[in-house]
């Protein structure tokens, strides 16, 4: 009852000062919109970069071969780097915990059809690689490449979506022979798989990659028909580079034994690469761990500047609350000589201060969650007005989708709230103290 | 007419019979301790107020008139001495009391009229009220019919801003009429008025006494104080005089300010 009055009386005295009640809010709607927006925007890039390393898998170590410095290259002609399948095979015989290796082989193509073509990558793989990399043979039929596929070195493949799409847009692809001109070797199609997201580049050994132009083959396959020689042609001069393998895609058979495994790999892979430092191992489970913390950081980031500029609403409340005290002396004092106790004056006060500060966050709370599909919209527009612009932005920021962390919508409040009654108590208890016979006097 | 009274016991207090005192203060002394002097604004004033009298404290500025008043309207704490109201000793009591007391049995109305600017006619009123946790319907109407009696009935809704002086006065002796008052106290009340306004709002003084209930007015007019039924004055913080007016001196001041008043009317 007592609150209630109070309560009426406080908002009605705000409304009276609509452009001073709305300034003042103002700070506190700032802050909160800043809670709820950095916020979401740091979950969402981390979000992103989670489900990244997560859909490379928590168990996975890679070994890929990178391209050492020209000054390390040796011999005239043709370079040869990277790793062999030898390297494969002691990573099998040493390394107990490892449950399965695939191997890869990946070179640009051009595939044709008959008067379609598109510029790809030849992926030459084992049937497990489908498992490992979460892909998905298109509900319309046909599979993945098999064990009797890669024991028969076939000349069979299987599209990813965006070949198909390009290669095939009329035709149904399965049954039919891509080829690939360089070889003049021709591939049964057995199976399309699903579209697959590319992955950004995590860290520095691990390149963006897009799988949109993929052909999967057996790797035996690519091993008889194309070698381990590709010869470029680059400004006239005929360039040869040796590589057995781009990539070796490992598993531990649990989580725990990922570092270790990976520690023995890089030890059995010193002795012959050290010197040229052509391989890298790289642990998603150690970047996804990084990843989070990243991910606390920016929380915490955002955060501290949500509270920075909370504390910064809040002296604006504490200030516009003792100006309004000194303004409102008279009014005070008249209300003290009609009956008021020093109680009533606080709490009027206090009502004020409480009523500004939640309304600031309650609109920072609508203006933060509208932001949102603002945001989303933005990126919308940019994507589809200044296509090269966009492509040019950072994966993170490209890929990114905003989420509100709900638990931070409470907190904020919170803040603000409690900002609003420390800064307006002091202002209220002055209020309070004064003398009625003088603040009646005040002009 | 008579304003009832939102007391259960449903009577004014001037309808209580002469007997009683509405204040009673017995040596009252007040000093206001500054850095460098104690300034001692009462020296020890005794005297009674029974019910239904009408009482005007006059002397030279800087008397202790304006404290004497605010003492009455336990606005402030008596260095000595014993102040009663009714049956209570205030000096005793704590803020709280005192803001209780203040706004259940005192009504004020100040020389600068002090009303809220950001309320309407009505909601001035009804503040005194407000602090005694009555807000109902019941309030309004009372505040709506004090408005009435004063002659605010078509301004209900409006600001003081929107007003001029003299109705912003009325506005102030209804809001001191609002909780039933054991007495009125108006300090200067007239004084930044001219004088027909003077006129109306002491008429309405008069006519209130006339009901019963008591008021206790400071002035340094002597025009204003002719019309009370007791003058009371004091010098260098003591009471000085205390005299009764006879009812034969007051008609005729009321006759003789009424006639100058109606003089002047006819020459606008
Ligand atoms: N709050 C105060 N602090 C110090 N001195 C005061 C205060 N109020 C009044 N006085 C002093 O007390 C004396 C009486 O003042 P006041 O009661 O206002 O006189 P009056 O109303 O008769 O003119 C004056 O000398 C005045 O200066
Ligand atoms: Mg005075």
């Amino acid at each position: 009852m007592l609150w209630l009055r109070t309560w009426k009386l406080g908002t009605k005295s705000l409304a009276l000062h609509p452009l001073r009640t709305g300034l003042t809010m103002l700070g506190i709607m700032i802050g909160v919109w800043a809670v709820i927006v950095l916020t979401a925007i740091s979950q969402g890039a981390s979000d992103q970069v989670q489900k990244q390393i997560e859909s490379l898998g928590s168990t996975t170590i890679i070994v890929r071969s990178q391209k050492p410095t020209e000054d390390k290259l040796t011999g005239m002609g043709a370079s040869k780097y990277g790793l062999l399948r030898s390297d494969l095979e002691q990573i099998l015989a040493n390394v107990p915990t490892i449950e399965t290796a695939i191997p890869i082989r990946e070179i640009r193509r051009q595939f044709t059809y008959r008067d379609r073509m598109v510029d790809g990558r030849l992926v030459g793989c084992t049937p497990l690689y489908a498992d490992v990399n979460h892909l998905k043979i298109r509900p319309s039929g046909g599979r993945f490449l098999t064990d009797v596929d890669e024991l028969k070195a076939d000349t069979v493949c299987v599209l990813s979506a965006g070949v198909a799409e390009r290669l095939f847009p009329f035709e149904e692809p399965l049954g039919k022979r891509v080829t690939v001109p360089e070889h003049t070797d021709k591939y049964k199609v057995v199976g399309v798989v699903e579209h697959r997201n590319p992955s950004a580049a995590i860290g520095g050994s691990l390149d963006s990659q897009d799988f949109s132009t993929d052909i999967y083959i057996p790797i035996r396959t690519l091993r008889k028909r194309i070698g381990d020689t590709i010869v470029t042609r680059r400004s006239g001069q005929f360039q040869a580079e040796i590589m057995e393998l781009n990539q070796i895609t490992l598993q531990a058979n649990s989580q725990e034994q990922v570092r270790t495994s990976a520690a023995l790999i890089e030890d059995i892979l010193a002795p012959k690469h050290d010197a040229l430092s052509d391989t890298a191992v790289v642990v998603p489970l150690e970047l996804l761990e990084q990843a989070r913390n990243m991910k606390l950081m920016f929380l915490g980031i955002g955060i501290l500047i949500a509270c920075i500029s909370l504390v910064v609403g809040g002296i604006g409340i504490m200030n516009i609350m003792l100006a309004s005290v000194t303004e409102r002396t008279r009014e005070i004092g008249i209300r003290r000589a009609l009956g008021a106790k020093q109680g009533d004056i606080t709490r009027q006060f206090l009502v004020e201060t409480i009523v500004l500060s939640f309304a600031g966050a309650m609109l920072g709370i609508v203006v933060g969650l509208l932001s949102i599909p603002a945001y989303r919209t933005m990126i919308w527009f940019v994507r589809n007005t200044m296509e090269e612009k966009f492509n040019a932005l950072p994966a993170a920021i490209r890929e990114a989708e905003p989420s509100v962390v709900y638990w931070t919508i409470p907190l904020a409040v919170a803040i603000a709230v409690g900002v609003g009654l420390v800064s307006g108590l002091y202002p209220a208890i002055r209020a309070a103290k004064m003398n009625p016979i003088e603040a009646l006097r005040h002009e | 007419m008579s304003i009832e009274s939102p007391n259960s016991s449903g009577i004014v207090n001037g309808l209580k019979g002469r007997g009683r005192l509405a204040t009673s203060i017995k040596n009252l002394t007040k000093e206001y301790v500054l850095k460098s002097e104690t300034v001692r604004a009462l020296r020890g004033v005794s005297f009674d107020v029974p019910e239904g009298d009408y009482v005007a404290i006059m002397g030279p500025s800087g008397s202790g008139k304006s404290t004497l008043l605010n003492l009455l309207g336990c606005l402030d704490k008596p260095t000595s001495g014993s102040l009663f109201l009714g049956d209570d000793d205030i000096a005793q009591m704590t803020d709280d009391q005192l803001a209780d007391i203040r706004s259940q049995r005192i009504g004020f109305v100040f020389q600068s009229y002090n009303l809220i600017q950001q309320l309407s006619v009505v909601e001035n009123i009804q503040v005194p009220l407000y602090y005694q946790g009555k807000l109902g319907a019941a309030e309004r109407e009372r505040a709506i019919r004090l408005a009435e009696r004063v002659g605010l009935k078509d301004r209900l809704d409006h600001r003081p801003s929107q007003l001029s002086g003299g109705q912003q006065q009325r506005v102030a002796i209804a809001r001191s009429l609002v909780n039933d008052p054991l007495f009125v106290l108006a300090d200067e009340s007239t004084g930044n008025l001219d004088s027909v306004t003077t006129d109306e709002i002491l008429a309405l003084f008069d006519e209130l006494n006339e009901e019963g209930r008591t008021i206790i007015l400071v002035t340094h007019e002597d025009d204003v104080a002719e019309r009370a039924k007791r003058v009371v004055r004091l010098k260098d913080g003591m009471l000085h005089t205390d005299e009764v007016i006879s009812e034969e001196k007051r008609s005729a001041a009321r006759d003789a300010q009424r006639a100058a008043v109606e003089e002047l009317l006819k020459r606008q």
